[in-house]
């Protein structure tokens, strides 16, 4: 690169006296408006943008909250009371939040299991994809820790219990700890540690996702066929295409925030998160919010504290390592008939581990959670490696544009002969 | 693609099912106790408050509950989102003692309520609240409904749960049985005890399921001040985004006319 103004092309003499010095049009033009975009997604490809959007309506919604909540063990759980009562729309800004919350992770499961049945975690996208999961270890640091905040009964034995977990660990653990705790219990200085860490994270947070989406716009999109681009008719530009399309997609999802918020507020909580914390008194079941179920599960599932913690970090580890893993060179599934019931299984076994979180640690649950979790980890470990060799995926079309101008129909005999790309 | 759609069933039954385990966590807990459903006017979608219901079932507090129970996220002034006056506010705030000060004079006075005051503490603090009720400790019932799996349902079947132990149960000393409370052994004695206990000005019946409805509608307003205001707005939201969907999606087709 040279140095020097930037050559812009915009009309508008502002905007040009502005992109020739700091080429911000010229690089949204390139990112968002005309940027080469295969032109055969299905819905499932609007669950980034909507990820997005949630970030943003998390972080709204909470900076207004912030101005509004006291961290203190003695007024936190009636500053949020207050909030719900005496601050214009503050019902709405905490359900929003409380409840946004819940939907960013429905958004991001959903992104994640695309990735997963696609393949989209696949060379050239590997970077891309550990960034994604370093967004995911983000979000469940930053939700544990707002769950916190309003100093609640399952606020403060959710955070002893999850917090107690780090004393599994030989040597350091009591240590780190009562360095978590910045005392000898969960208590005001461990409240307002997680508010100041609750407040930064989102930020950060935001700063991955910015490294995530570049790494996609270098590697450009996967798409539902798994196969690359070949040229201009396998593209379209983002703009208009995708943006009207993303549009469908976030009033349909606005919809469902709004069903939840307006009409079921408190489904997705637990009554007990209303009750006062009390250190004396544990409530019957300690139960995390149920986003973290299934890997509340896997922690049960292990007789032994330290393996079940190992196990619970080890669930989302695994994925860091998934696309050396994953040996096949055929990304979709859709053209992998047999890691398709694999993988059906694993989604099942992931929503059975959920199931098994919110229900006591007794019989028959255990022995549930122990098939599903050992499931979780088969998949990953040695399905996906030794199908790679085994399976024998179908023929791939021969371009993203063949398939989709003939209407999905069977594909031409040619198609057939085409050997399996390796990207 | 047959197979990506029988996958797509597949996940969306096993969420379905995990989702509404999830939804009932406390029914896993012990046996389950099925509560009768009371059908109040703030269900649904549509739902509202029924003013003289929730009126009375503040009487009933009043004259009941607030014994006991204190309700300290509430100020007198909420009432008048119950439809009282301002009048009837002030005099019933009056009724009550606050400890207000320091004045100029460093002094902590007694003054009649104001319809500013937080409802009004039956005890200083929880010690005193324990020792009076032998040991156990009437908790603050100001958002009581969102606490408690249930809801109102809940509190209406635990206000009319009283009965005989069955024979054979030993209760423990100074307990009482109720078939809808969690191990059945409640420290509360049956607060509504007999019909007409309260004498509702408007002419209702008092009777102690009339009693019990009231006071579960006023603790739920209570409990959700901003259940109207949510309801209705959702309403319009809802009917917002779907004429904003429908247009999003012609404009959609629109756009993608000529690809495929
Ligand atoms: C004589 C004092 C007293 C009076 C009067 C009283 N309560 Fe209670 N209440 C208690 C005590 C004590 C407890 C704690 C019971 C326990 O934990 O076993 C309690 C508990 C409760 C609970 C919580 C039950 C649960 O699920 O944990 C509710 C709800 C309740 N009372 C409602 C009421 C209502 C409504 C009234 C008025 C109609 C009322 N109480 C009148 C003493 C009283
Ligand atoms: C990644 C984005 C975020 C997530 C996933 C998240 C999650 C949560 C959760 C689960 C709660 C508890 C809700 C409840 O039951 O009350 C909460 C509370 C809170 N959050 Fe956030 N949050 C995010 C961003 C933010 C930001 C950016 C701020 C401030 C600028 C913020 C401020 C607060 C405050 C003040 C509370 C306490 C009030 C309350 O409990 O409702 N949050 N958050």
């Amino acid at each position: 690169m040279s140095i020097g103004l930037h050559k812009s092309d915009f009309a508008n003499p502002v905007i040009r006296w502005v992109d020739s010095r700091l080429p911000i049009f010229t690089m949204m033009q390139k990112e968002y408006g005309t940027f080469p975009t295969p032109r055969n997604f299905n819905y499932f490809w609007n669950f980034g943008a909507l990820a997005m959007i949630n970030l943003l309506i998390m972080i709204a919604t909470g900076i207004f909250l912030a101005m509004n909540y006291t961290a203190h063990t003695g007024m936190a759980f009636d500053s949020v009371e207050r909030i719900m009562r005496d601050v214009n729309y503050g019902w709405l800004l905490r359900y929003a939040h409380a409840n946004g919350a819940s939907m960013f992770f429905i958004v991001v499961y959903i992104h994640i299991f695309r990735g997963l049945y696609y393949g989209s975690y696949k060379a050239p996208r590997e970077l891309l994809w550990m960034l994604g999961v370093v967004i995911f270890l983000l979000m469940m640091a930053t939700a544990f820790m707002g769950y916190v905040l309003p100093w609640g009964q399952m606020s403060f034995w959710g955070a002893t219990v999850i917090t107690n977990l780090f004393s599994a660990f030989p040597l350091v653990g009591e240590t780190i700890v009562t360095w978590l705790w910045g005392g000898f219990s969960v208590d005001n200085p461990t409240l307002n540690r997680f508010y100041s860490l609750h407040y930064l994270m989102p930020f950060v947070i935001f700063g991955v996702v910015f490294l995530h989406v570049a790494a996609l716009h270098i590697t450009g999109s996967n798409n539902p066929l798994g196969i690359d681009p070949k040229g201009p008719q396998d593209t379209l530009p983002f703009h208009p295409y995708y943006t009207a399309k993303d549009s469908v997609g976030i009033v349909a999802y606005l919809a469902v925030f709004a069903l939840i918020v307006f009409f079921f507020p408190n489904a997705l909580g637990h009554p007990d998160n209303y009750i006062p914390a009390n250190p004396l008194v544990t409530p019957p079941h300690i139960v995390p919010e149920w986003y973290f179920l299934p890997f509340y599960a896997i922690l049960r599932a292990v007789p032994d504290k330290l393996g079940g913690v190992l196990m619970m970090f080890g669930s989302i580890a695994i994925l860091f390592v998934l696309p050396w893993l994953d040996t096949s060179p055929v990304r979709s599934m859709r053209f992998r008939p047999l890691a398709r019931p694999f993988f059906a299984v694993w989604v099942v076994s992931f929503f059975v581990l959920l199931w098994c979180g919110g229900k006591p640690a007794e019989e028959p649950y255990v022995t549930i959670s122990r098939v599903a979790a050992a499931y979780y980890f088969l998949y990953f470990l040695v399905i996906l490696p030794l199908l790679g060799r085994l399976e024998r995926p179908l023929p791939l079309p021969e371009s993203i544009s063949l398939p989709v101008l003939r209407g999905g129909g069977p594909l031409p005999a040619g198609a057939m002969s085409k050997p399996m790309e390796k990207a | 693609m047959v197979g990506f759609r029988s996958l797509k069933a597949l996940v969306l039954g096993a969420g379905l099912v995990a989702g509404l385990g999830v939804q009932a966590p406390a029914l896993a807990a012990g046996g389950e106790i099925h509560l009768p459903d009371t059908r109040f006017s703030f269900d649904g979608l549509f739902g509202h408050f029924d003013r003289a219901s929730a009126q009375r079932g503040f009487q009933v507090y009043k004259e009941v509950c607030s014994s006991c129970h204190g309700m300290h996220q509430l100020s007198y002034r909420n009432l008048r989102d119950l439809g009282l006056s301002e009048n009837e506010v002030a005099g019933i705030a009056a009724t009550v003692q606050v400890m207000d000060g320091p004045n100029d004079e460093g002094q902590f006075v007694e003054r009649a309520g104001r319809a500013s005051d937080r409802f009004h503490a039956p005890f200083p603090n929880e010690k005193a609240a324990r020792a009076a009720n032998n040991g156990a400790y009437p908790p603050d019932l100001s958002v009581i409904a969102k606490a408690r799996e249930g809801g109102a349902d809940y509190l209406h079947a635990l206000l009319v749960g009283y009965e005989e132990p069955p024979a054979g149960m030993q209760l423990g000393a100074g307990m009482h049985y109720n078939k809808y409370f969690p191990g059945h052994q409640i420290a509360m004695p049956a607060p509504l005890n007999s019909d007409g206990q309260v004498e509702f000005h408007d002419g209702t019946k008092s009777t102690i399921d009339q009693m019990a409805r009231d006071v579960s509608q006023f603790l739920t307003w209570a409990a959700e001040p901003e259940l109207e205001q949510r309801k209705a707005m959702g309403v319009k939201i809802i009917l917002f985004l779907t004429v904003l969907g429908g247009l999003a999606y012609a404009v959609k087709r629109k756009v993608w006319a000529d690809v495929h």
